[in-house]
């Protein structure tokens, strides 16, 4: 690979790359696992001055639930969510999703935390954490501020994470009650991006629906939350027919445009085709648990 | 005691690959790994335009940053005539744009400088104007009379069209037409594919300043052939070029033509005096270097209402890019494409074929595939499944009914091609019991009933594969013939020269076996050499499958030779006449007395130390072998899918594949053959694609775009063996390497087609991706 220059610096500490960036954040890019970075760098579409090499600043790489909340910080790899046995009850929309991001090259190495920085709309994190009601975490040097995830993706590669910011950790809500999720993915290859994805999250509530969560990839300019497939179930009795009113309501949630992967209408269809299977195994799920 | 059949592990034997130690050990020595003293680096600066006219190009910038040496343009190449370039096709290619750029991607100017990455910087100070032209992109379009014309460079060429061709009897398929019952025709596109080989193409040209002996470590699939094309290109004397290929990490056909790089980095290094290394890039490879297929093909088939085929009408229309520089023999302009006649006893057909010049990459090279056999291959098997449906016949009792009889062999097709030896309806036989066809369909019919869709496809298709004989192929008039060189060694052991250049096809192991089977001396003690144009015998190369039918029976054919040698030695130590000695694998002993033997061993030592005084020392000779024909293999591949009507995605439950090759080397190098090229057959029918928008603009320029199936997407195969030896090959064997990726695009296209053919689904194009399948489904669900 041969990349434009750029200078590099590998801090030992948060504050070290925080105070870098606090002085050269408009110039500067943060590398966490790569996966999107390097590749940018590679073809010459990115070309910032500077990098600012995360991997060596320690107390970033933890996976563990806290205070009501699963807790993902900056440097967990999406190896690490796979192979986590905690997730499989209490999370698993994130215990589904993570096997399918790409492929295992690059989860060996990529961050769940730089996927939403990255807020590629075809990623799949975005997604599962609109379904999930996540917030991020994020540090400057001039101190902390969380954001919900649905304010943090603000348009296709953009965030509000500013310059001199570095996300720290993602912060999940422990499902409540009994509840259950999915996320089913489409894609061409393994390691392709997606051509649609869904992420989906129910929880019950005496019988009825409680909160759900609905989430779209790679069918809009970002991860779409699918606010009114998710109204039309809260409250509503789990039925087939609830269901493809979601279902319904998602795929017009979605802005997909024509490509080598299939036409906007095929995209709607595969959006209701997955909602309606999601919600089916959602059910499925909280009603075991 | 003799050594055994067994011991000697010759033709007919799994043995491991003899070159596998150096490459899962990582010891393999590609271009790339080459570094020389001195060395320099050249990057090349290319077209972002497909059709547009270069006003300038100013250098200065690039020329001033620190560490570079050199900027080598179209206009500094054209000083010392080099241009423009001769392609395989007999056309021109520039090597560097002058006048205009012609597809996206096109090689513009280089640098070279004293690191790859100061090159790449460089890149981007150089400064082109450019006067963008209309692209042309469709090659129906192009052929309009409107059409902007993309070879102005060329004093005779009038509009965009690079070629006419045809074949076969016009007016006997006319007048079978106007007799037949039935009549099926289909309009398909074979699209734009890409070898990608995982080594991309580079080289290292090193020309002596003082000796002026150019040295250049190529990939490059035909060595020799590539020299003699420097000689004329360059004007270099023959003798003073060098081409040394190291290890070739795949080729698939990407690697026969000459590129522009190649060119550009030998002019470099002839001007500088110093070795300077290109390697491309994945993007450079994929949008400048040869791709594949890209045929618009239309076919018709005439049949009588019980399903006797009659006359078959194809023509097609290849988009050949901006420089016609398909690599194929010089008499034919659409390679083999009129084998399209397949496996069928067709009484007649005309075959009809043009070209057109398009702002794309030029180089339609054969992907893993005998000169276009491929799609000939496709069409023929697509028609034939929709010919069944239109009779109402099982696609396999029709095959059956239209088969070229085992009795037949040898066959003249009425396009003119001689088959060898065949017998089809045995391999598709075993097919058929392996999958449980009778019971699929019978699951496949329950299946609908309850909405369910299971599809069935299969292909019985004839390769052909092996070119020459000589006097009917030639590439640019080098004749395709091939050679061997056998050199046994006092202690018995030998080094084998060939001229075929294998990228992984196992040549270090199987062309040993051979000389083991012939000659009794085990494959670990040959070694075999190949890829070294100042140490082995001329030759034309790997690719069409050529190397087992053509060196491989130079390599029988010479150890014949020696043998024969070896039996007047082995006379005269044994102090018999040679009428009395009768040959087993590995020794000569006397008739009637098999104690007293010479074994080979015995024989090479003799040779150099106690050789009749009428005959001439050492045991060692060439030979070079005009193949008397073509070799055809044949098979037939099923595939079994299953459709998921909310996504439009379809599994794969089963391959079966069926193949006869005649008589197999070393049948496990064989099977892995055919697994690749199933793989790759599947990965053109599902995935694979290289597109253009409206402007020109390349899709599918990396791996993002252009996707290679994983283990996990690609099907499990079940391969299977009939065995029908070539009657004029030495030892009975047909060329193998591309038998699956030819045959079973159209077994998977057929499968997914079969899946839909009860709701009135005929075609879908490749890739046949989730997205089409889901269209078909809305379109026949809603038309019924």
């Amino acid at each position: 690979m041969f990349p434009s220059r750029f200078e590099y610096v590998a801090p030992r500490s948060l504050e070290e790359a925080l105070s870098t960036l606090a002085g050269r954040g408009d110039e500067a890019k943060v590398l966490a696992g790569g996966q999107s970075l390097i590749p940018l760098l590679k073809l010459r579409f990115a070309s910032p001055a500077l990098i600012v090499d995360l991997n060596r600043v320690p107390g970033l790489s933890y996976l563990e639930e806290s205070d009501g909340h699963l807790r993902i910080g900056a440097l967990a790899r999406n190896r690490d969510v796979v192979a986590s046995q905690t997730l499989e009850a209490g999370y698993p929309t994130i215990a589904a999703a993570a096997p399918l991001v790409s492929d295992p090259i690059v989860r060996n190495l990529g961050t769940v935390a730089g996927s939403l920085a990255h807020a590629d709309p075809a990623g799949d994190w975005g997604s599962v954490m609109l379904a999930l009601g996540a917030e991020v975490t994020v540090r400057s040097a001039s101190g902390d501020r969380t954001i919900p995830v649905a304010d943090f993706l603000v348009d296709t590669f953009t965030t509000s994470l500013e310059p001199t910011e570095v996300i720290t950790e993602i912060r999940v809500p422990k499902p409540e009650g009994s509840s259950g999720g999915t996320y089913l993915k489409l894609e061409r290859k393994v390691g392709d991006f997606a051509t649609v994805a869904v992420a989906v999250q129910l929880a019950l509530d005496d019988g009825r629906i409680g909160r759900a969560g609905i989430a779209l990839t790679a069918v809009g300019p970002k991860n779409i939350q699918a606010i009114d497939a998710e109204r039309s179930l809260a409250g509503a009795e789990p039925t087939p027919e609830s269901f493809q009113e979601a279902a319904r309501l998602a795929a017009d949630a979605a802005s997909p445009i024509s490509d080598v992967r299939g036409s906007a209408d095929y995209k709607r269809a595969v959006v209701r085709t997955f909602v309606q299977r999601g919600l089916d195994r959602a059910l499925e799920l909280a009603r075991a648990s | 005691m003799a050594v055994t059949e067994h011991e000697i592990a010759g033709v007919g034997h799994s043995i491991k690959r003899k070159e596998d130690a150096r490459f899962i050990q990582g010891k393999g020595t590609y271009v790339d790994d080459i570094s020389l003293p001195g060395m320099l680096h050249m990057a090349i600066l290319r077209s972002p335009l497909a059709h547009a006219r270069i006003v300038s190009i100013d250098a200065e910038r690039a020329q001033a940053l620190p560490g570079v040496v050199a900027v080598v343009t179209g206009e500094l190449l054209g000083q010392h005539n080099l241009a423009w370039m001769p392609t395989m096709s007999g056309d021109t290619q520039a090597v560097f744009a002058t006048d205009k750029v012609r597809f996206q991607g096109q090689e513009v100017a280089a640098v070279v400088a004293e690191d790859a990455y100061t090159a790449h910087d460089a890149l981007e100070l150089i400064d082109v104007e450019y006067d963008p032209l209309p692209a042309v992109v469709d090659p129906k379009k192009a052929l309009e009379p409107d059409a902007p014309i993309i070879r102005d460079d060329k004093d005779d060429q009038a509009d965009n069209r690079c070629y006419r061709w045809e074949t076969g009897d016009k007016s006997a398929t006319d007048r079978a037409f106007e007799q037949a019952d039935v009549v099926v025709s289909l309009d398909t596109f074979y699209p734009r594919c890409h070898p990608s080989p995982l080594e991309t193409c580079g080289i290292v040209a090193d020309v002596n300043p003082v000796t002026g002996k150019a040295t250049l470590h190529m990939t490059s699939q035909a060595p020799h052939a590539h020299r003699t094309v420097f000689a004329l290109v360059a004007g270099l004397p023959e003798q003073n070029i060098q081409i040394k290929t190291p290890d070739i990490g795949g080729g698939f056909g990407n690697k026969v033509p000459v590129y522009p790089g190649y060119v550009a980095a030998t002019a470099a290094s002839l001007l500088l005096g110093k070795p300077v290394k290109w390697v491309e890039d994945r993007s450079e490879n994929l949008i400048s270097t040869g791709f594949a297929r890209d045929y618009h093909m239309h076919g018709e088939l005439a049949m009588k209402r019980d399903g006797t085929m009659l006359a078959l009408r194809v023509h097609l229309l290849s988009d050949n890019g901006a420089f016609f520089a398909d690599a194929q023999p010089t008499k034919v302009k659409a390679g083999l494409f009129h084998i399209v006649t397949g496996s069928y006893d067709l009484p007649a057909a005309h075959v009809s074929a043009e070209g057109a010049y398009t702002n794309k990459a030029p180089g339609g090279v054969a992907y893993r595939c005998s000169f276009r056999v491929t799609e000939a291959s496709y069409m023929i098997e697509r028609l034939v499944q929709n010919a069944a449906y239109e009779l109402g016949m099982d696609p396999a009792e029709l095959r059956r009914k239209n088969f070229i009889a085992p009795d037949k062999f040898p066959y003249e097709s009425v396009t003119g091609f001689v088959y060898d030896s065949g017998n089809y309806e045995a391999a598709m036989d075993l097919a058929l019991e392996k999958v449980g066809y009778k019971e699929l369909r019978d699951e496949q019919k329950r299946l609908r009933e309850d909405g369910k869709l299971l599809g069935i496809g299969m292909a019985s298709f004839t390769e052909v594969v092996g070119a020459g004989p000589a006097k009917d192929y030639d590439i640019l008039g080098l004749k395709m013939f091939d050679s061997a060189e056998l050199r046994v060694h006092p202690t018995g052991k030998a080094i084998l020269k060939i001229g075929v250049q294998t990228q992984g096809q196992g040549h270090e192991t199987t062309f040993a076996q051979i000389v083991a089977s012939e000659l009794g001396i085990p494959p670990e003690d040959i070694l075999v050499q190949y890829g070294d144009t100042d140490n082995v015998p001329y030759g034309m190369g790997t690719y069409a499958s050529r190397s087992t039918p053509t060196a491989g029976a130079a390599t029988a054919m010479i150890s014949r030779k020696l043998r024969d040698k070896a039996k007047k030695i082995a006379a005269h130590t044994l102090e018999v006449s040679e009428d009395d000695l009768e040959w087993e694998t590995g020794r000569f002993f006397v008739k009637g007395a098999p104690d007293k033997a010479a074994t080979i061993q015995d024989v090479a030592f003799a040779a150099y130390t106690n050789h009749p005084e009428d005959l001439e020392a050492g045991l060692e000779g060439s030979h070079y072998y005009n193949p008397p024909n073509m070799t055809y293999p044949f098979g037939t591949y099923v595939v079994v899918v299953e459709i998921d009507e909310g996504t439009g995605e379809w599994k794969v439950r089963r391959v079966v594949a069926v193949d006869d090759c005649g008589v197999r080397i070393n049948p496990m190098i064989v099977e892995g053959q055919l697994h690749g090229g199933l793989a790759e057959g599947f990965a053109i029918a599902a995935m694979q694609l290289i597109s253009f928008d409206e402007d020109g603009n390349c899709i599918g320029s990396n791996f993002t775009d252009y996707l290679l199936p994983t283990s996990w997407e690609t099907p499990n195969f079940e391969t299977f063996a009939t065995v029908t030896p070539s009657p004029h090959h030495p030892f009975g064997a047909k060329g193998v390497g591309e038998s699956a990726t030819v045959g079973s695009p159209a077994a998977y296209v057929n499968a997914v087609v079969d899946a839909l053919a009860h709701l009135g689904v005929r075609n879908l194009e490749m890739p046949v991706t989730p997205a089409r399948v889901w269209e078909a489904l809305q379109e026949a669900r809603s038309g019924s």
